[in-house]
């Protein structure tokens, strides 16, 4: 049985606007479960759902066994992170922690034993007295965290709990908010933009795009085989390359701009949904670090001209030009409440980025040549957008 | 060294003469209407005067003696007292109640305010006039269905119902603002407190009282403020018109009692000395209600 099963979950607000279109996502019982996309996506709506701050137009909503579709929200038996941690300001850390237990009209001793043992868990207990406004952001957030643990609810939401904390910060608290979860076991439904705290929390990730649900799998099956060119540019630092290219009849060359990739059959055999686009236009995604330099015996290469070069220590990051036309991917930044846009026509020099060794001389302006296995080749209808796999 | 340089631009004028020729004008305005008739109203409290205001005499503090000795300075104390007390407390529970109805409104929500903060707006004298139709003894309209009601409604002979009377008109004028000012500060209040509230299982009323109303605090301050000035020495035309102080002084408060010394039985150091009564207990109030009350007050 799962933790949260949504079922058909739609929310069209009185304006017209489709937050969120027939959504079915399941959380697993102990499973941390991450909502991503760009803002607008209706990630934020589904957890207001989930948590009964706003009612569904249409579709079921079961916590545990219980429908909780029309419950109010402390029928649930749901605890939530607010991005801003709505912590009551003019309650001390002690009574913010203990009000969802007093609102249960627990006895005062028993209310007070568990928060002191939340507070011990969390290492709050030298603020208890203290108000949240005396609090630095990082026991802050631990309050709300608190606050929501005190419960022992059957689901925890977190709704971009760790954005309000400076970047260090931020990746201290997200060890620590995961080791958390892994101890309490509690199914936890969070939310985020930031598709590195996605990739690296997430024990599914489930990306969200216009309100609708593009793809739901582990991090690694999200970066390895993603389901549409969303989800593609989407997930991944640097993001992946994306360019339209020419699948050649015999489906063992493509053309990319002036230069030919010879595709080994096995490209074609384990992809058979490619196979009607032989002699057509496919989009197809190559991953920064899929690009290597200096690598002799390479079964492809590609030539690029080099625009800049970001050393970043460990790695460098090439950004070059190839005179292949791009292949756009819309709402890649995200912008709230547009309908995705139309594809653009094609235009020439489409921009690209290379992840190499930090060692590699690489100078602007120069041509270079890019090794590459055509087996990491990813393919997608460039129009549709979906990949084509199987 | 920015801290230097703000000071810098912030500048001071060289000399005196031109920042003294500046602030005369409001110098002149606060001494002549403000400063000089308060000095005045010090010195008409510790003298004495014959009925022509010829001559005077210091008397120190006899025109004190004279007006508590009597029992119309204490009963004009307990009535102002009950009268400011009660119209606070309504007015500000009122203005509340109203103020968290108009704000779970939609679009009607402007209609409602200016509807409620009308009477605010409205001349006190309109208002008691009003009122005074309304509640007529055998005319109104509002006498009427007391009448119906069982009451022997006649403020002008029971002293208990001019009260009452007069407390609602004031009421009634006093709850748009209070109502005015919660209302900005309910919107002040970020919808995410009540819904983690919410969520942790708190009512409709729980998260109002444990978590928006304590929110509230400066405002409610603010209005207790306020609305205790306001019912010290803004009663004064609603009871002139309504009902003279009467019957029996029931509702003479000390704003209106100083007013008939002065300008009806011509006692003018008498009502000196009933003015200073009042500031000072208006300043004590006030002052007791910074110490004290503002402490327990969170501001965000």
């Amino acid at each position: 049985m799962p933790a949260i099963a949504m079922e058909g979950l739609t929310k069209v607000y009185p304006t017209g606007q489709r937050a969120l279109d027939a959504l079915d996502l399941e959380v697993k019982e102990g499973e941390f479960l991450v909502l991503v996309g760009p803002s607008g996506c209706g990630k934020t709506t589904a957890l207001r759902l989930v948590a009964g701050l706003e009612e569904p137009t249409g579709g079921v909503l079961r916590i545990g066994d219980r429908d909780v579709t029309h419950l109010p929200p402390k029928d649930r038996d749901v605890a939530m992170v607010f991005q801003h941690y709505a912590l009551y300001p003019h309650m001390t850390i002690e009574a913010n922690m203990a009000f969802p237990l007093r609102t249960r009209r627990l006895p005062k001793a028993a209310v007070r034993a568990k928060v002191l043992e939340v507070a011990r868990l969390l290492d709050l207990e030298p603020v208890l007295g203290r108000k949240p406004a005396q609090l630095s952001g990082g026991q802050r957030q631990r309050v709300a965290m608190g606050r929501a643990i005190v419960r022992e609810p059957a689901v925890f939401l977190m709704d971009e709990p760790l954005s309000n904390l400076d970047a260090k910060l931020r990746v201290q608290m997200r060890a620590e908010l995961l080791r958390l979860q892994r101890r309490l076991g509690t199914a936890t439904l969070y939310v985020t933009h930031d598709q590195v705290e996605a990739m690296t929390m997430g024990d599914r990730v489930a990306v969200l795009r216009g309100g609708v649900l593009q793809q739901c799998d582990t991090p690694h099956a999200l970066y390895q085989r993603p389901a549409n060119l969303f989800v593609a540019g989407f997930l991944g630092t640097p993001a992946m390359n994306l360019f339209r290219a020419q699948l050649a009849e015999d489906g063992q060359r493509l053309r990319l701009g002036s230069q030919q990739l010879p595709l080994p059959p096995e490209v074609l055999a384990t992809r058979p949904a490619l196979a009607p686009y032989r002699g057509r236009t496919v989009a197809v995604g190559i991953r920064p670090e899929h690009l290597a330099l200096g690598a002799t015996g390479a079964p492809a290469t590609l030539r690029a001209e080099v625009a800049l070069v970001e050393a970043l220590g460990a790695e460098q990051l090439v950004h070059f030009t190839l005179d292949a036309p791009a292949q756009p991917v819309e709402d890649r930044a995200g912008r709230p409440g547009e309908e995705p846009a139309p594809l653009r026509l094609e235009q020439t020099g489409a921009t690209g980025t290379a992840r190499v060794g930090p060692d590699e001389a690489v100078r602007v302006g120069s041509t270079v040549e890019f090794g590459l296995d055509p087996a990491t080749l990813q393919f997608f209808d460039p129009e549709g957008g979906q990949a084509l796999w199987a | 060294m920015a801290a230097r340089r703000r000071a810098a631009t912030r500048g001071t004028f060289p000399g005196w003469l031109l920042p003294l020729a500046l602030i005369l004008p409001e110098l002149v305005v606060v001494g002549l209407f403000f400063l000089y008739p308060a000095a005045r109203v010090v010195e008409d409290s510790v003298t004495a005067s014959n009925a022509f205001g010829l001559s005077s005499r210091f008397v120190g503090l006899a025109n004190f003696r004279a007006l508590f000795s009597g029992g119309d300075e204490l009963h004009s104390l307990e009535v102002t007292a009950l009268f400011v007390g009660v119209t606070t407390l309504v007015a500000m529970a009122l203005g509340l109640f109203l103020a968290v109805q108009v704000e779970q409104l939609g679009r009607s929500r402007v209609l409602f305010r200016t509807l409620f903060v009308w009477p605010y707006a409205v001349p006190a004298a309109i208002g008691g006039t009003l009122w005074l139709f309304l509640f007529e003894p055998g005319i109104g309209p509002g006498a009427r269905l007391l009448a119906d009601l069982g009451v022997r409604w006649n403020f002008a002979l029971h002293g208990p119902q001019a009260m009452v009377l007069v407390m609602a008109i004031f009421v009634w004028q006093q709850v748009g603002y209070n109502l005015l000012f919660y209302l900005a500060a309910l919107q002040g209040v970020p919808s995410e407190f009540q819904e983690a509230a919410q969520v942790d299982g708190a009512g409709k009323l729980r998260t109002f009282w444990r978590v928006v109303f304590p929110l509230l605090g400066p405002t409610t301050f603010f209005l207790l403020v306020m609305d205790l000035l306001a019912g010290l020495f803004g009663s004064f035309a609603v009871v002139d018109l309504v009902t003279q102080g009467g019957p029996a002084g029931a509702t003479s408060f000390l704003v209106y009692q100083l007013y008939r010394d002065g300008f009806v039985n011509s006692n003018a150091n008498l009502a000196a000395a009933e003015t200073i009564v009042l500031l000072v207990i208006a300043g004590v109030l006030t002052v007791f209600q910074f110490r004290f009350l503002n402490r327990r007050v969170h501001y965000r």
